[in-house]
Order: structure tokens, then sequence, then C-alpha cells
């Protein structure tokens, strides 16, 4: 990365901040009408009932769930990679990690709606809070839901405060910088900050203690997301493969979602100094190490299934491979590995537009494999009598189509209250010893101002 | 007495090879159990209540092919995949090993249903409609469940919970065959029987160790109290 000048950076990085074209607003209605109409449609099934989505007798879960596990699986972008770059100390993540830190608190709190979502009955969803009541009851701690529960709320709070934790200078500069409401706004969110080498310090520290902690939060949350279908007897689903292989797959849609979500922003936001190759040719290595992992994992369950060739386990394996889900299964396979695989692979291949390219494929093909999981399972679940079918209704698509616009606009409102890439922690890469991390930063802001 | 000593365990044994599919179970659950009709459109995207249907089954290839009846209810595990997922306790098992299931405590997330392998569990989808007078016909010994909630087969717990307490009050023990759910009661070609498995001299405890007896799925470790009889077993080559 070609040096730039302290002035330059906070100009470049500001401006979306302090400044706001007539564009961004037209986007933000049209996002926020979608969103809307999402919205419509969840009060409509619960005024209705949820029979007014396409789930049926037996296959009781669909759409909603999909997203759900689509939603928590974007969210390991963010903390889970960013982390893993800040404790290897990759110097080329400093633009990167706010970006993924800000996809893993957005993507969860919307797959975190979609259990309320697909509720029978949404308004008792306080039930599963542990709470003392008259009646002495508890939730069922033997239930995933309950585990879930607590590792999204985990993962949440953990997530919010590895986000804001290096927010806190930038929003303190932008204070510094700013007047009017904005200076008002900015000095409580900057919590007294004044850049003392002690402040310094404990930032450093905080951000240490939570990169370490993060991770072992992230890898458990997809693990017991994978376990609300592996803990149940139902064919294709009592798998002990789940854990990792959805822990992967989260990673990989992850990833896949940060470039996209790079790509935009650098071409929104004329970004184009601060992400540059160098980030997509080594997000697009890791994505491709992903993509092999992908395909491992997919190859190894399937072919135990196979080979253990158990009468429910086969009935579901043929409705995917060649019966009524083979074209999704095979547009899966293309999605996440047949086409990502070259693009990633060839060199000349991995440019921007390539990995972007690859990126999106992945973020479809990641969708349906949760899809081709939820649904052939449920519909071709032992006695045969009982088999069934699933077409979606309009409320789930809408709602679907709802979800990627509130991304996107949770995502544009974010970055207009906060640079979204981390002024203070890319002037410190520009010190002459970005290794020595913590001297440096202060040493870079005490000569910068 | 057993009852003094040692808990109910009630079972129910279904003689495959005595059912005919005339589906009189069917209906007289239906109405024993105030399981409301979703009409033609919502019966035709499979949203039908049946806490028992008859699956039928072609073995062989025409001419020499055979029909074959199941009744398929709740099949009261023991070791009940529907209970430990169920985040509320709605889900739960009683005292005398029954899958209970609390309407009020329910809130629709249908793990129980994706988690039983026999597809027994059914969800209200929309609100439960009776055109009058025909809610004059509601049983008032069983709660009518509303949208979002979870049900199923209950082995009729409100005729089980009444012949307990009558005999309770008389100061005896339960007699067997003083207890018929509404499917046993109304079959005409008497293929079921209900009754305590913990007494050894019940109907269904002789029935039970009959060497046509045999259990759905039982390879999934699920533990029912429901047992089938039938001369071929549908075990490959297992016959008795």
């Amino acid at each position: 990365m070609t040096a730039k000048t302290p002035e330059q950076i906070n100009a470049d990085l500001l401006r979306p901040v302090f400044q706001t074209s007539g564009r961004f607003f037209a986007s933000v209605a049209v996002l926020g009408a979608i969103v809307m109409a999402a919205f419509g449609a969840w009060a409509y099934q619960m005024y209705a009932g949820l029979g007014v989505s396409g789930l049926r007798w037996p296959v009781y879960w669909g759409f909603y769930i999909t997203n759900f596990v689509f939603w928590i699986g974007l969210s390991h972008a963010g903390t889970l990679i960013s982390a893993i770059l800040r404790l290897a100390n990759a110097t080329w993540r400093r633009p990167v990690t706010r970006c993924a830190e800000v996809i893993t608190v957005f993507a969860l709190s919307i797959g975190g709606m979609f259990p309320l979502i697909h509720l029978g009955r949404p308004w008792l969803a306080f039930w599963l809070i542990p709470y003392p009541s008259e009646r002495g009851i508890w939730p069922n701690f033997r239930s995933p839901l309950v585990w879930d529960f607590f590792a999204i709320n985990t993962y949440l709070i953990g997530s919010v405060t590895f986000l804001t934790l290096p927010i806190v200078p930038d929003w303190a500069m932008i204070r510094d910088k700013a007047s009017g409401w904005r200076k008002k706004v900015y000095t409580v969110l900057a919590m007294g900050w004044r850049g003392t080498p002690r402040h310094w310090h404990r930032l450093e520290t905080a951000m240490h203690i939570m990169a370490v902690a993060i991770i072992p939060v992230a890898v458990s949350v997809h693990t017991i997301v994978s376990w609300d279908f592996a803990m149940a007897p139902v064919p294709m689903w009592h798998s002990t493969i789940f854990g990792p292989y959805f822990v992967a797959g989260a990673i990989f849609s992850g990833i896949a979602a940060l470039i996209v979500a790079m790509a935009l922003l650098r071409k929104l936001l004329h970004l184009e100094n601060y992400l540059t190759h160098v980030h997509f040719d080594n997000l697009g290595k890791l994505l491709l190490v992903m993509t092999l992992f992908w395909g491992y994992f997919v190859f190894a369950e399937r072919l135990t299934v196979w080979y253990g060739s158990g009468t429910a386990e086969t009935v579901v394996l043929w409705a995917t491979q060649r019966g009524p889900y083979a074209p999704l299964f095979w547009i899966m396979v293309c999605c996440n590995f047949l086409i990502p695989f070259p693009i990633l692979a060839i060199k000349k291949l991995r440019t921007i537009t390539g990995t972007v390219i690859a990126s999106l494929t992945i973020v479809v093909g990641m969708w349906l494999e949760r899809y081709l999981i939820i649904v052939p399972s449920l519909a071709r679940k032992y006695l045969p009598y009982s088999w069934g079918t699933y077409t979606p209704a309009w409320p789930e698509i809408m709602i679907t189509i709802g979800t990627f616009a509130g991304m996107v606009l949770l995502y544009m409102l974010f970055s207009k209250v906060v640079p979204i890439i981390s002024i203070w922690e890319l002037k410190a890469g520009q010190h002459a010893r970005p290794e020595a991390s913590a001297a440096a930063t202060e040493q870079a802001v005490a000569e910068q101002g | 007495m057993a009852e003094t000593t040692k808990s109910h365990k009630w079972a129910m044994v279904i003689d495959l090879d005595r059912c005919t599919g005339c589906e009189a179970c069917v209906v007289a659950c239906r109405a024993e159990n105030n399981i409301s009709t979703v009409g033609e459109a919502q019966a035709a995207k499979s949203r039908a209540k049946h806490w028992i249907r008859v699956e039928r089954y072609w073995e062989g290839d025409f001419p020499n092919a055979r029909l074959k009846f199941i009744p398929v209810l709740c099949q009261q595990c023991d070791a009940a995949p529907c209970e430990p997922v169920c985040p509320t306790y709605a889900s739960y098992h009683n005292a005398e090993g029954l899958n209970g299931q609390v309407y009020n405590r329910c809130i629709g997330t249908r793990y129980c249903a994706n988690a039983c392998p026999y597809n027994v569990r059914f969800f209200n989808f929309f609100n439960p409609e009776w055109e009058k007078p025909l809610h004059l016909q509601l049983n008032p010994e069983v709660s009518v469940r509303p949208v979002g909630v979870m049900e199923k087969c209950t082995f009729c717990i409100q005729r089980i919970k009444a012949a307990e307490i009558a005999a309770k009050a008389e100061k005896r023990g339960v007699k067997d065959g003083e207890i018929a759910p509404a499917c046993v009661q109304s079959c005409p070609a008497s293929a079921m029987a209900f009754g305590d498995v913990n007494d050894p001299s019940s109907a269904v405890a002789r029935l039970a160790e009959s060497n046509r007896a045999t259990k759905l799925l039982e390879e999934l470790g699920t533990q029912p109290k429901v047992i089938y009889l039938q001369r071929d077993s549908w075990h490959d080559g297992k016959n008795a």
C-alpha cells in the first residue's frame, strides 16, 4: 500500500460521515420500503397465522430456518476472520477488519430474528429466557433451541463489543473535528476518549482479550446451530460431521459476504486507494481454502451416507443427488465449488472482479446449501406414507428479500455514523514499525493529532 | 394391587392382521378429541390434522399385490425424540410414561414434529373454526387448540384420568379393559387393545408377548408403547 498522508486519510475516510448525497437518501428510501414491506408480511403472518407461509406437514421448517442458518453463517465473516487476522498480526488486515465486524453484528441481528419469525406464537418467545416465575417453570436446558438462544446472545454481545472498542478513537476524532449536533452526539459516543497512553494501553489489552475470546464463541455458535439439526433423529441430519461442517460453511459464506461488501464500499465510497487488489487477493486465497474445505466436507458427508446405505438416509441422499432436489443440489455444487474454484485458484483470474463473481456465486450456493440440508430430510422422513413437499409462499419470499435489503440498509446507515475503515488503525499501520502496535499507535496518534 | 406399588404403563396393541383399513378409528378420534377440520384447500396443502391415520402400503406387484394397512398414531415413546428438543417443556413425559403436550406452554417451534420419526405431530396453522351448529359437538373434556401450537394423540388421556379418578373414589385399581381410547372403542374388527403393560394379566401385556409382536421403527431406539401384531413382519425375512 502506498503511504498516504494523515490529512488525506482523514479527508477520504471521514467524507461519508460528514457529507451525504442525494443518491444515499434515495437508496435508503427504496431499501427502507422493502424492509417495511417485509415487516408488513410478518405482521400479516402473525395476524392470520403461520398458515400464510408455505410450511406444511411434514416440512415444518422451510425458508425461515434456511435464512436463520444462512445469516448466522454470514455473521462468521466478521468477528472470526477479523479476530484471526488481528491475532496473526496480518498488516494488510487494517482496512478490512471493521467492514467484517459490521457484517457480523448486522447478519447476527437479522439471523436472530428468524427463530422469532418462524414461531407459531412469537409473542411468547420470552419463555426461552430463564426467569424466576411463580409457577417455577424454567426453559428446557436439554433443548438445542435453548442452547441457541444463549449462544446467539453471547455472540451478539461479544461481537458488538468487539466492533465498538476500536471505533471509540475514531468517534473521538470525529468529535474533535465536528461542530453543532454532531459534536454533541459524538461526544457521547466517544465516551471521554482522550488518547492518553493509558487509554491506548487499555484499548489494546481489551482488543487482545476480545480477539482471543470471540474465536471459541464464534465456533460454538455455528456448532450449536448445526446441533439444532444433528440432535434430531432425522435422516441426514443426525450426523457427527455437522458441527465442523457448519462452522466451515459459515466461514466460507462469511468471507464471500465480506468480499462483496468490500467491493460495494470500494465503489460507492470511492475507497479504491484503501481496499486494493492486495485485500481481494488475500481474502480470495482464504476463500479458496474454504472452497476446498467445503468440497471436502460435502464429499465426506455424502460418501459415508452412500457407503453406509442406511435405508432412510439413502432415500434422502438420492432425493438430493438425482431426485426432485437434484437441480438445486447441482446448482449449489456449481456455485460453491465448480465456478469459484478455478477463479480463485488461477492467479490471473483472482482479480477484484474475479473474487467478487466467485463470492456472489458462493453466497447463492451457501443459501441453497442451508435449504438443501433442511427441506429434503423433512420431506422424506422414514415412513413413505408421510412424505411431503414444500413450496414457499409470498410472505416467506417477501421476508427473505426484506432481510437482504435490511442488511444493505443497516450497512449504509452504519457507514454514515462510523468511518467504515478504521482510521487510527490505518494510520498506525503506516508507522515505521507497525508490528509494535500499541506503542506505534500512541506515537502515530500523538504525531498526527 | 399393582396400582399402589407400581405406576401404570399404558400401551396399545394393534393387530394388523385384523385391521381392515375402515378408518373408524380416524373418525372416532376426530370426534372425541375436538380435532378441527381445515377445509379442502388447506387439506390439499397437507395441513390436515390426523392424530391417527391409516397408512396404506402395497406389497408385491400385480397380480400378486397385497394391501396392507397400518394405523399410525403417537407411539408414546419411552425414549421420545420430541421431548428433549422442546425449549419450553410443552412436550414432556408424564408420570405414567405418556408423552404429554401442554398446549398452553407451546410456542410453536415445531421442533418436536421434526424430531418425531413417525410424523404424528400436527401444527395449528390457523385458528380452528366450527361452523354452527357443529360447535355443539365439541367434547367438553378436551381443550381446543389455538393457532400456533402443536397437537397430537394423547391416548385419550381424558378417559384415562376419568377412569383412574373413578377407581380411586371406589378405592380399587383400574380394571383391565376399563379404559378404551376412542380409536380402540370404535374398531369394528377388534384390531386394537389398550391397557397397562405393567399388569402382567392385562390383555395388552399378553398380546405384547406374542411372537407376532413388533414395533414401528424400533431400530431408532424410541421404545414405542404401541405394539403392532402381524404374521409377516415388515422386517424382511423375519416370519413368525
